[in-house]
């Protein structure tokens, strides 16, 4: 069981009233009607699994039902980081 | 770090006037038998029969009236509205309530409150509450979906225990917090009262599951069901 802080309720709560969204930061097209097939593809479908360091998106869906995303650690589960959407993280991978 | 992207919140509308919306008054007149979502329970008669002593109390506060306000922090014009009307601000810190007599607020999100107060002036609040506020403001009645549950007793802490895994206790669970979180793998939005009072707000389509649920739960310490 992960134990979450909330940045909107500003405390920790069980894994249980959290729902993982998958990964951050994707940027929609900004012209979807002329975009190619392989960009509207790789939006769409394309993600990233990383081993190490990810950006995710969640929702306290049972407590105040606003979303905000989480650095995670895909090897040891260590959540290093949890920020508002709009926010940029400080923790990342080194490039 | 190319590819992160972290768009910037928009500023909040002030100026713009709030839209207009049909408004329908629920409680059209007196002689229409209104129905809580536990009328099918009968509570009065399981409180007439029922035992009246035990370890819980637990009592329906039924057809009150339900109000979602949702509107912005940064809007002057919301809070200052919202303040207006209610005659006290709106609990803009996380997990607090504010209360006057029979209504009060709870912060349910940043940008939303669930007010509660007789069911019969629900109507009235909101318009005063649509005629105050300006800017992005949403008001929804939302009455009929949900009933207030009221816990109280030497055990209902107990109850608690077993059906949340939110940590009740004194130190982190005070008198005047609201939490809303997961109740007998419902949700439910659960406040403090008092030292042994806990009330809290449930779905109604959820508000049988619960009422079943509940009388399991606190069997082992004597439910004693008040009218």
């Amino acid at each position: 069981m992960f134990y979450i802080y909330c940045p909107h309720c500003g405390e920790h709560r069980e894994e249980e009233e959290f729902h993982a969204k998958g990964q951050a930061h994707l940027a929609r097209p900004l012209d979807p009607d002329n975009c190619t097939d392989h960009e509207w593809g790789e939006y769409l479908y394309m993600r990233k699994n990383p081993r190490g360091l990810h950006h995710e998106l969640w929702i306290h869906a049972t407590g105040c039902r606003k979303f905000f995303n989480m650095t995670r650690d895909t090897v040891s589960y260590e959540i290093k980081e949890v920020y508002k959407v709009g926010e940029r993280p400080t923790v990342v991978a080194a490039s | 770090m190319s590819d992160i992207i972290a768009p910037t919140k928009p500023a909040a509308v002030e100026a713009a006037p709030v839209a207009t919306v049909a408004l329908m008054d629920q409680l059209p007149s007196a002689d229409i038998r209104a129905e809580s979502p536990l009328y099918h329970a009968d509570l009065a008669t399981v409180a007439k029969q029922g035992p009246k002593t035990g370890g819980v109390t637990l009592q329906e506060h039924k057809l009150l009236g339900h109000l979602v306000i949702r509107g912005n922090q940064d809007n002057a014009g919301f809070l200052a509205g919202a303040r207006a009307v209610l005659g006290f601000d709106l609990p803009t810190q996380p997990l607090t309530a504010a209360e006057d007599g029979a209504l009060s607020v709870r912060w349910i999100a940043p940008d939303e409150w669930l007010v509660i107060m007789p069911g019969k002036e629900a109507f009235e609040l909101e318009n005063r509450l649509r005629a105050a506020m300006s800017g992005h403001v949403a008001i929804v009645n939302v009455s009929g979906g949900q009933t207030v549950l009221e816990l109280s007793g030497p055990d209902a802490r107990a109850v608690l225990k077993k059906s949340t895994p939110y940590d009740v206790h004194d130190r982190n669970f005070p008198v005047g917090k609201v939490v809303t979180t997961v109740f007998a793998k419902s949700q439910a939005v659960i406040r403090r009262t008092g030292e042994q009072n806990w009330e809290l707000v449930i779905r109604r389509s959820f508000a049988d599951y619960l009422w079943l649920w509940l009388q399991d739960a606190c069997a082992e310490f004597g439910l004693v069901v008040k009218d």
